[in-house]
């Protein structure tokens, strides 16, 4: 046999594997819709996830750029000592941005928003301190790297303390990293349940066609033979979720987008609902067809060998 | 072509099927494979195509010991064997042409090639203008045709047959084992099981004989000495 021969007859081998496994799959067309509705959603829910993490992620990094240092100056320290101070600040090269709240100011703040107003008439002294608000320089991207700045910060005689604003955003990034771990464990048991049910369906098939399998040994195929096809099932219900499970993914995005628009609008933020890039899409599909092969050859393996002409 | 050396199997249950089987089929030669229903015709061809594997004793064929197949190198013992059953074993939803193509598919042989060969199978058999019909619509007799194109359409030397007229009346019968005499005219070794006595003797072809899984008759079985 010449090498283009055998070549030919790979080829052919595997084009018949192919596409009469796909006729299989098309000759009972409602089980195998509901299989690969199945194997879809069980796609689909930690894409979905994935999704809204990386758009969470993305809105917390823009509110890394808001980072702001408050920095309360002692009670006795006056307006001018607390300009005076600012003015000091501003040549600080960690330090991009301040302003200033006198007492006063700080005084009718409080009125403003806290309610007290008439409590607060009352009193005879003006009890809040001078507040500088400054933000680090855009270098300083951490809170490890920031905390220098307030330690220094902190140490000036005129300071009572200083507290950064970036904390919530902290704790919003340690919650996406959770729902990230939860995620990634809640793919993993998934991609479980996706092998079982394709291994569950091959062996299903395989059951059904255990006359067909044992005829074929008979007159000399092969195992790898007999399980092409399967695998080539497998492959194609991986497939074909994995594009299942895409399509809802962006239907959900999509239904979503409206409302977090408005949302967003509410925030004044100019937030886009991000859906999967084109290599998040590619690494969905090759995952379902990989776990469909996978599934398939487990179930394969396992039978083939227990199916003998008798 | 083939040679059984003290063969014996013994199945689950200390059931001797065979009993220290010896002889030689030489190559183009065709025999028949007699003894009454349990003697263990089946068993030996079973033995043969490595269904079963002897527990004593060895069987070489082609001058290969059958013994030192791995299980993995099954598959390409059976494919120099055209193996041939009673019960047809006919894959009842493929047509005819899918069902002789098979061995040929299996070996990943070429659309076009195929298509000649399995025709020619067809031919030789008189069932070319069967060639898409589902088996289930045939006769037995042509049923059992299909079978033996199957055997035969990827050439192999040697053909084994188990019981292949054992539902068909005489005449067809004897057009059945007509077809195994041309395959034997053109070198391929046959070795025929069956309980049709009368037919055998008419043929006039070697007689091996079973009694009980021991070889009374055409071998050289030691048995037969005592
Ligand atoms: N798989 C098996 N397990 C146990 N005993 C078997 C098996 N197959 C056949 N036998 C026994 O082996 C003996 C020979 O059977 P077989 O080779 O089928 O005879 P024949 O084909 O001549 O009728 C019988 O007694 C039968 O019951
Ligand atoms: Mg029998």
């Amino acid at each position: 046999m010449s090498l283009s021969d055998t070549a030919g007859s790979w080829l052919s081998l595997h084009r018949h594997a192919l596409f009469s496994s796909l006729g299989k799959l098309a000759k009972a067309p409602f089980s195998s819709l509901l299989t690969l509705l199945v194997i879809a959603i069980a796609l689909m829910l930690p894409t979905t996830l994935h999704l809204l993490i990386s758009n969470g992620t993305q809105v917390s990094s823009q509110l890394d750029s808001s980072n702001q240092i408050s920095l309360f100056l002692k009670q006795s320290v006056s307006n001018a000592a607390g300009e005076a101070l600012s003015n000091k600040l501003k040549l600080d090269r960690d330090i991009v941005n301040i302003t200033l709240t006198t007492k006063e100011e700080a005084l009718k703040e409080f009125q403003q928003y806290s309610g007290f107003s008439s409590a607060i008439e009352t009193l005879e002294i003006n009890p809040l301190p001078v507040v500088i608000q400054l933000t680090p320089s855009s270098e300083l991207k951490s809170i490890e790297q920031i905390q220098p700045l307030l330690d220094r910060l902190e140490k000036l005689s005129e300071a009572d303390f200083a507290q950064l604003d970036m904390q919530w955003v902290q704790r919003l990034q340690a919650i996406v990293e959770i729902a990230e771990r939860a995620t990634m464990l809640l793919a993993l048991l998934l991609a479980l349940a996706v092998l079982l049910i394709i291994g569950n369906t091959i062996r299903l098939e395989l059951q059904n066609r255990r006359d067909e399998i044992i005829i074929t040994k008979l007159v000399g195929a092969t195992d790898a033979f007999i399980r092409r096809p399967f695998l080539y099932s497998g492959f194609w219900y991986g497939l074909l979720s994995g594009l299942t499970a895409w399509l809802m993914t962006a239907g959900t995005i999509f239904l979503l987008e409206r409302p977090i628009q408005n949302l967003s609008n509410l925030y004044e933020s100019n937030f886009q609902l991000q859906f999967l890039t084109a290599s998040e899409s590619l690494t969905l599909l090759t995952i379902s067809a990989f776990l469909g092969i996978c599934g398939a050859w487990t179930v394969c393996s396992h039978h083939l060998k227990k199916m003998q002409p008798e | 072509m083939l040679q059984f050396d003290h063969a014996s199997k013994r199945y689950p249950g200390n059931i001797d099927a065979l009993n220290r089987v010896s002889f030689h089929l030489a190559k183009g030669e065709m025999a028949f494979l007699t003894g009454h229903s349990g003697a263990g015709k089946s068993t030996l061809l079973k033995l043969i195509a490595l269904i079963e594997r002897c527990t004593r004793g060895q069987i070489l064929l082609d001058g290969h010991n059958l013994n030192k197949v791995p299980n993995r190198k099954i598959p390409f013992v059976r494919r120099k064997i055209g193996m041939i059953f009673q019960d047809h074993r006919l894959l009842h939803d493929r047509t005819v042409f899918d069902n002789v193509a098979l061995p040929l598919i299996i070996e990943g042989l070429n659309y076009r090639d195929t298509a000649r060969r399995v025709r020619a199978a067809l031919d030789k058999v008189g069932l070319l203008n069967k060639e898409n019909s589902l088996p289930i619509t045939l006769s037995g007799g042509e049923q059992q045709r299909v079978g033996i194109a199957r055997a035969v359409v990827n050439r192999p030397p040697m053909i084994l047959a188990d019981e292949p007229t054992g539902n068909l009346d005489p005449e067809l019968s004897q057009e059945i084992m007509a077809l195994f005499e041309q395959f034997n005219q053109v070198g391929v070794s046959v070795l025929i099981a069956t309980h049709d006595l009368e037919l055998v003797n008419k043929m006039g072809y070697r007689r091996l004989v079973l009694e009980q899984g021991h070889l009374t008759q055409g071998g050289e079985s030691s048995h037969v000495a005592i």
